[in-house]
């Protein structure tokens, strides 16, 4: 085998490796691999208190996610929080009296959107809006309730 | 009084001189990229050198590193209770900061300073001369190949070492420290961003490429033709890259990471 010919094979088989590391980092390391390229649709969903959601925070039915949050916005008119939701066209069957909450992984973990179904016929079309929320729960209030709920139990 | 005024004045002019060569020595390899693109043999035997040769050095380090980021992240992790989160945190700090950054400054180390050593000693033995005496330009033969084959490997060379580095974080975690095969995958592919975390550590390397090729390029053809001269050229090469490495790192990461 010639010298320049080896010299091929080994300067080939470095550039093979190097572009199989990237494409390991592409589709094992990053989320790349795992994220949704086809369409979604654009759902609406009003909440009084987004607590800790972020853009691209994971939209989940059943636990089995269905889209992601696109674009997270506040309403001056009526004080609420507007979250713009990105539904997978594949989950075209979303009933419109579906009901948002948003929940949370673990105890500290990030916060998503759970979708819980109702029973209308009628499904959500783009640009629809989701008219039943739950908000955040957000820490402090929670012990805020608890204290004041302990509170008047000792005042009776 | 004035003495030292116009010691302060020499120093100055001298780096304002040597910046500005560097700098024209830059378009003069940029210039001689079409001649590159003719003789693509040149480049050929320069990735040998300067790519192939270096994979070996970053591997070792890569599965190390990782092993001791498995180690030390499980260690504080686990203090929290957050084990799972092992994954990320060692493919993050892989594939932002460490990957890079340690490639670059083992890169200086094994080709920076063989480039400068290389050149300084072709300078000294008016080799470069010779080439100029056929009417070859020494720039564009000699130097333009070595830059672009510097440019092209480190971001491969960044990849593996991040590749290897997070198999070694595996190995340790999940081998070892009995930490969940699927979370630690899952969790990083949750949290690991292709546009934000990976395309970002790839340009960081390709600017390291840039910078650390060009000044080993810089430091051995701008160096005192003696073996003194070769010698401070291949010092100052690992010196100066990675001064500017990790100054550029800093730099880099507030504009990319903010």
């Amino acid at each position: 085998m010639s010298k320049t010919r080896q010299i091929e094979i080994l300067v080939g088989a470095f550039m093979a490796a190097g572009f199989v590391a990237l494409f390991f980092l592409a589709m094992q390391v990053s989320n790349l691999g795992t994220m949704h390229s086809g369409d979604s649709y654009r759902v609406k969903a009003r909440f009084d208190n987004i607590g800790g959601l972020k853009v691209k925070s994971p939209v989940t039915m059943a636990g089995v996610e269905v889209g992601r949050v696109l674009d997270i916005y506040y309403d001056a008119k009526d004080f609420r929080a507007v979250a713009v939701l990105g539904i997978y066209s594949q989950f075209d069957a979303i009933p419109d009296d579906t009901f948002a909450k948003i929940l949370t992984a673990g105890l500290l973990g990030e916060q998503y959107v759970g979708l819980d179904p109702g029973g209308s016929d009628r499904v959500l079309k783009d640009g629809g809006e989701i008219a039943v929320t739950q908000s955040a729960l957000v820490l402090e209030d929670v012990i805020g309730q608890f204290i004041y709920g302990k509170a008047q139990e000792g005042a009776k | 009084m004035t003495d030292w005024l116009a010691a302060l004045g020499r120093i100055g002019l001298a780096f304002s001189a040597r910046l500005g060569r560097a700098n024209l020595l830059m378009l003069a390899m940029l210039r001689g990229l079409p001649a590159l693109v003719r003789r693509p043999r040149l480049l050929l035997e320069q990735l040998l050198s300067v790519g192939v040769l270096t994979v070996l050095i970053i591997a070792v380090s890569g599965i190390f590193v990782g092993m001791v980021l498995g180690l030390q992240g499980h260690y504080i992790l686990s203090r929290f209770g957050a084990e799972a989160t092992l994954g990320v945190m060692v493919a993050a700090s892989l594939v932002r900061e460490l990957g890079p950054v340690v490639t670059a400054l083992l890169f200086a180390g094994r080709a920076g300073s063989a480039l400068a050593a290389e050149i300084g000693l072709m300078k000294a033995t008016e080799q470069l001369s010779g080439l100029e005496m056929m009417a070859v330009n020494p720039q564009h033969r000699v130097l333009t190949p070595r830059l672009i084959a510097g440019i092209i490997s480190m971001p491969l060379l960044a990849a593996m070492f991040s590749m290897l580095g997070i198999y070694g974080g595996w190995f340790v975690g999940v081998g070892l420290l009995g930490v969940d095969d699927g979370t630690y995958w899952a969790q990083m592919q949750s949290q690991i961003d292709w546009n934000e975390d990976i395309i970002n550590g790839v340009v960081k390397s390709a600017v390291f490429g840039v910078v650390c090729t060009w000044i080993a390029i810089f430091q051995g053809y701008d160096c005192v033709p003696t073996s003194e001269g070769v010698s401070r050229a291949t010092t100052r090469t690992v010196v100066h890259s990675s001064l500017a490495v990790l100054g550029l790192d800093f730099v880099l990461t507030a504009l990319m990471f903010n």
